[in-house]
């Protein structure tokens, strides 16, 4: 039967954390459908680096490419490689990350597969679906769901006829869970060669510097996020000076990175972070899907809004209804006086 | 050495800044208030093409839409700026196409024009998010990739090194023509237009834009050639029908949900002193904080 399988990306020798998210996603799908689950890895001295890191998390049969032009990633080798091997297994479904690698590779993979590629899920179920214009009945898809433009709109994506069903997701926004440390899959060990041309590796990377992220976003258990009823930079410090009293990490909106109120690298939601804190703190936020989808799994959630009626209030614990200028500060105050 | 380069730029709603009165009282954004622009990666990609053109005098740049009539526009703003040609491709078979048949349409486009040495676009459009034309249109042309492209560092000899943004950190990558580029948008922001090609330009019409009787300055048309726009359709870029549009398309949407999120049980309070000091002492003897 015709597997599940997941791209995964590697920094060096070691697996990237989307990746086991993807696995973990991609087993309780090959479970439902009673399939397969297989993982690709390719890259340079990852045999014998990686088994160990990705069996656990119940993978049928691994497949390694292993030669040294396979790293630092270049778009050709592996695209072709993906492209041929799925030519040969065609599997129903494939997972990447929507990573800086998934989202260059992803697309060129299913132009040369002519089959449908849904970016950024958040959600991916297996469902049925009738095309009644056509008479026909589809069962077990692939459910890629994801906010779509229109503000609070969810869109189910499906591909009914083409192979395979393809979707990238964030990292974050799937959940890493071992399955069973010892469980035993099939690993290959395939030759590179016989899937990558020589002028594949016409792009060459000459430089590379990767840092890791700046911020602790992801790890942090409370966050104080601003939005565009922030109102400026200064007042984005304010939120700034909250965390920091709190230990917590501050984040943003859309509107506010767009406005120019704190950089890029905060952004949480659909098209920024993923993240699941103790504590988020919503400052002048409304609340729109896409932002929703990068924080609805938090613990406690605390808004403060002037707008009573904000949508973000719904999923609020606590509703302020108030100023940011005059909250914030009010909380920072307290805080200070009743911690110590 | 000049270079032949084509730029896709597409029209897109300005989803940046959905205001309060962009939305329908339902909560749904209402296409119809959003203003349409040049996506703003497109931008981007165009000023880097510019760039190159200013370091290679004598070099052409064409830039291409796929979309409704009104998407000429995105030409117009393109010429201003200084492309040499805009190409709008319409045609009512292209309606409701996903990445794959607009990229293949775009690549069909192409290859009518003639692969050049550059085929320059933005990283990804605002309306969906999706980043997918790009690499789609440089597989289907059989052409090498390079995304998240910043800046252009060096080309000489037939080949290029450029500086690419990705998660985290900057890559530089040579690569040899012909290329096809996505931009981001921390690469230079798009120069201004020019007063005088505004001048040029600013009657500048696609076919289907002209009315079909009493078309203003009717004769200028005659005289310059250039203010009537390429349009092509399925029959020009020859393109198969299977392949365009919903029937080229293998994603469906198979339903929108509007989202209610589910209410959850909450205290509301105030702005008060009182209350923001009654809610910290809560939070901190629960461990919430603190
Ligand atoms: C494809 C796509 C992807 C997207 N991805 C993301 C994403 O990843 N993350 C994201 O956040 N957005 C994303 N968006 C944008 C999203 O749709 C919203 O536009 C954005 O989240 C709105 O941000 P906001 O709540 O800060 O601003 P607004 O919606 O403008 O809300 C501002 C809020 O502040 C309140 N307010 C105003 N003044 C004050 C004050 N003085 N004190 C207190 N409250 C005040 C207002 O009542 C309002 O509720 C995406 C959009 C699209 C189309
Ligand atoms: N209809 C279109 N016409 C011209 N260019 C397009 C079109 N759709 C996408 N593009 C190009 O492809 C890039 C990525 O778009 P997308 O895959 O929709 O995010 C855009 O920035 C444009 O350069």
């Amino acid at each position: 039967m015709n597997s599940v399988f997941v791209y995964c990306e590697i920094e060096g020798t070691q697996i990237e954390e989307v990746s086991f998210e993807l696995l973990t996603k991609g087993r309780k799908l090959a479970d439902e459908l009673n399939v397969r689950l297989e993982a690709v890895v390719v890259g340079a001295d990852v045999k014998g680096a990686v088994e160990k890191q990705i069996m656990p998390y119940g993978v049928d049969v691994l497949h390694i490419f292993d030669a040294p032009r396979l790293s630092p990633y270049t778009t050709r080798p592996h695209a072709s490689i993906l492209i041929r091997l799925f030519e040969k297994e065609q599997p129903q479904i494939c997972l990447m990350g929507a990573t800086a690698i998934g989202r260059d590779l992803g697309p060129r993979v299913s132009s040369a597969l002519t089959s449908g590629l849904t970016a950024d899920c958040t959600a991916l179920k297996i469902g049925e679906y009738d095309d009644k214009k056509a008479g026909k009945h589809y069962d077990n898809l692939l459910y890629q769901i994801r906010p779509a433009f229109g503000g609070n709109i969810v869109a189910t994506i499906i591909n009914p006829d083409n192979r395979p069903q393809m979707a990238t997701v964030r990292s974050g926004v799937m959940k890493a869970e071992v399955r069973d440390e010892a469980y035993r899959g099939e690993v290959i060990y395939h030759d590179a060669e016989e899937y990558v041309n020589a002028e594949d590796y016409a792009v060459q990377v000459i430089d590379r510097h990767v840092e890791k992220s700046k911020n602790n976003l992801k790890g942090a258990s409370i966050i104080v996020a601003g939005g565009y009823g922030v109102g400026s930079k200064e007042n984005f410090d304010l939120l700034r000076q909250l965390a920091e009293e709190l230990h917590g990490e501050v984040g943003a909106s859309r509107a506010a990175v767009d406005a120019g109120y704190c950089e890029h690298e905060l952004q949480i939601g659909q098209t920024g972070v993923t993240i699941r804190p103790k504590v988020y703190i919503a400052c002048g936020i409304s609340g729109a899907i896409q932002h929703v989808a990068g924080m609805k799994e938090s613990g406690i959630v605390i808004s403060i809004n002037n707008d009573p009626n904000a949508p973000i209030n719904a999923l609020a614990d606590y509703v302020i209804t108030g100023n940011i200028e005059e909250v914030v500060p009010k909380m920072i105050k307290y805080y200070k006086e009743k911690s110590i | 050495m000049s270079l032949n380069i084509v730029v896709l730029a597409k029209q897109v709603p300005d989803t940046r800044n959905v205001g309060k009165e962009a939305m329908t009282p339902q909560g749904t954004v209402n296409r119809a208030a959003l203003p349409a622009i040049v996506n703003p990666e497109d931008l981007n990609a165009l000023e880097l093409a510019l760039r190159l053109k200013d370091s290679h005098p004598g070099s052409v740049i064409t830039i291409v839409t796929m979309g409704l009539p009104k998407a000429a526009e995105v030409l117009r703003e393109g010429l201003y700026r200084g492309a040499d040609r805009g190409i709008l491709v319409t045609d009512r078979a292209m309606a409701g196409a996903d990445s794959l048949a607009t990229s293949y349409v775009l690549s069909q486009t192409i290859r009518k024009i003639g692969v050049p040495d550059f085929v320059i676009c933005g990283r990804q459009a605002i309306d969906g998010d999706t980043a997918q034309v790009g690499p789609q249109v440089a597989e289907k042309l059989g052409l090498n990739q390079v995304t998240y492209v910043e800046q252009v560092d060096e080309l000489k000899d037939n080949s290029i090194i450029v500086t690419r943004r990705i998660d985290g950190g900057v890559e530089k990558v040579k690569a040899p023509l012909p290329l096809l580029l996505t931009v981001t948008g921390s690469a230079a922001p798009c120069r201004p237009r020019n007063a005088k090609l505004l001048m040029k330009y600013k009657r500048a019409l696609a076919p289907s834009e002209k009315p079909a009787t009493g078309l203003p300055h009717a004769e200028e048309y005659e005289k310059k050639p250039y203010l009537t726009l390429t349009q092509w359709g399925v029959p020009e870029v020859e393109a198969d029908l299977a392949q365009c549009g919903l029937a080229g398309s293998p994603t469906k949407v198979k339903s929108v949900q509007s989202v209610v999120f589910k209410t959850k049980e909450s205290k509301h309070l105030g702005s008060s002193d009182a209350e923001i000091e009654n809610l910290i002492v809560e939070l901190l003897e629960s461990h919430t904080i603190g």
